[in-house]
């Protein structure tokens, strides 16, 4: 059964507030039975450290990928990692990391490509935990595994292939990147400088829009009228328009994608996680470089 | 003598150098293929927990030590080389940085004290036979590796 949604009053504002519960909401809940917490972190270490008591983990880079097709699990994967973290069909699963909730927020678009019913972030994240003094654990929860449904994942909703992309140029699209990757005077993201691409630039016709911009000091998301002036305002996104959002290998831009679907309502976001390391690399696509979309 | 270590993740494309580990870093190498995949991590984690903090010299002096950009989350290192050509290494990672302070973690524990040329003669390759690839992703060894070369080439200025 599912848990209460958050009735924080900063929630209430977003298109789908039960998509995000707050520190404290966590705190009230953490021992109710139906909840699993799981830490998605950039750092695989991270939750080695200390997590949250009773948090499992969800490694991006060991468990969602299945690296021998550049794809994700499978839905017999999915089920069998599900199982294994001890989550059902039914679990509220609630999800949290490191820096701005970004590989929290990849996860959870993972999740929702097999349509978990009642998956969530923790505005925040593992920083805004820390910062409150709240107690971590080093001690790994061991949950009896699930029966979780194999679901075959749905990739025609909320994830956009290559080819789409071609088909999507001159309508919306979101650059998450940063400003330097964006108009191609670095071939990779600042500090990371292995995963390159041979040609720098953008996708012609996106629009640069960095994707901590959705995130305040404190690791929390921005208020909606914050999100609508940087999204609606600056970047001039409209209700009806069909959205594709990449950056580099498309966890960035599942922070966006979160953003744009759940917290401003976007009834048409994709999420083309190929994106720059594919793009960029591609045989007979355009590019862009520079500033202008 | 140093122990061979064939390295089974050896990338076919890398230079092979035809150096040999130090018997520490050998025990090291030995110490994590030994051990099933996960508990590889929790040893990368007593090597980040156990990394020496900054002398107050350098932390008080930020600007002597080199950044390593070629490493994820921000990393600082410092090689000293004194009369005796003993090679003394210093780094500096956030604890949040777990992953990143672990590998400056064994590069300390198995290269600090040792004579310049031993530090030299380490195989650049070494980092790929951790057994950590398909662990912690293979940019961030990448970044040790980065290390492991900046620390050569500290050592090979200050003979120059």
């Amino acid at each position: 059964m599912a848990l209460p949604y958050d009735s924080a009053a900063k929630f209430q504002d977003y298109a789908q507030p039960e998509v995000l519960v707050s520190t404290q909401w966590l705190a009230d809940h953490l021992d109710d039975p139906g909840l699993v917490v799981a830490e998605s972190d950039e750092d695989v270490l991270v939750y080695e450290t200390g997590h949250i008591p009773g948090a499992v983990k969800l490694d991006w880079h060991t468990e969602l990928n299945a690296p021998e097709t550049r794809d994700y699990v499978d839905g017999e994967g999915f089920a069998r990692l599900m199982s294994e973290k001890g989550i059902t069909r039914d679990t509220t699963l609630v999800l949290y990391g490191d820096r701005n909730n970004w590989w929290a927020a990849y996860a959870l678009w993972v999740c929702t490509l097999f349509g978990h019913p009642d998956v969530r972030l923790l505005d925040g994240g593992r920083a805004k935990w820390i910062a409150e003094g709240r107690p971590l654990s080093k001690d790994v929860p061991e949950r009896p595994p699930t029966d979780y449904p194999v679901i075959d994942r749905d990739d025609t909703q909320v994830r956009a292939f290559r080819a789409q992309v071609e088909d999507h140029l001159g309508q919306p699209m979101i650059d998450v990147r940063s400003p330097g990757e964006y108009s191609g005077e670095l071939l990779h993201m600042p500090d990371y400088p292995q995963e390159g691409a041979v040609r720098g630039g953008h996708i012609p016709g996106a629009k640069s829009v960095p994707w901590a911009r959705a995130a305040a000091e404190d690791g929390t998301f921005r208020d909606r009228k914050e999100l609508e002036a940087i999204y609606a305002g600056e970047a001039g996104l409209q209700q009806e328009d069909d959205i594709v959002v990449y950056c580099r290998i498309g966890e960035r831009s599942s922070h966006t994608w979160f953003v744009l679907q759940h917290l401003l309502g976007f009834p048409h976001v994709r999420n083309y996680d190929g994106s720059w390391t594919e793009w960029g690399n591609s045989v007979r696509v355009p590019i862009r470089r520079g500033d202008r979309p | 003598m140093g122990q061979q270590c064939p390295g089974p993740h050896q990338a076919g494309r890398q230079a092979v150098t035809t150096g040999t580990l130090n018997p520490r870093l050998a025990e090291i190498v030995d110490d994590f293929t030994s051990l099933p995949g996960k508990e590889r991590l929790q040893l990368l984690l007593e090597f980040s927990d156990d990394l020496p903090t900054l002398p107050e010299r350098y932390a008080a002096q930020r600007d002597l030590l080199e950044q390593v950009p070629e490493c994820q989350s921000p990393l600082f290192l410092a090689v000293e080389v004194d009369d005796g050509d003993t090679v003394h290494l210093f780094f500096d990672a956030p604890p949040e940085a777990p992953t990143t302070r672990g590998f400056a973690g064994i590069l300390h524990a198995g290269l600090d004290g040792l004579g310049a040329d031993e530090v030299l003669a380490t195989p650049d390759e070494f980092t790929g036979q951790l057994g950590l690839t398909d662990l912690v992703s293979p940019l961030r060894l990448r970044g040790m590796a980065a290390m492991l070369s900046r620390i050569k080439r500290q050592i090979r200025t200050h003979r120059a």
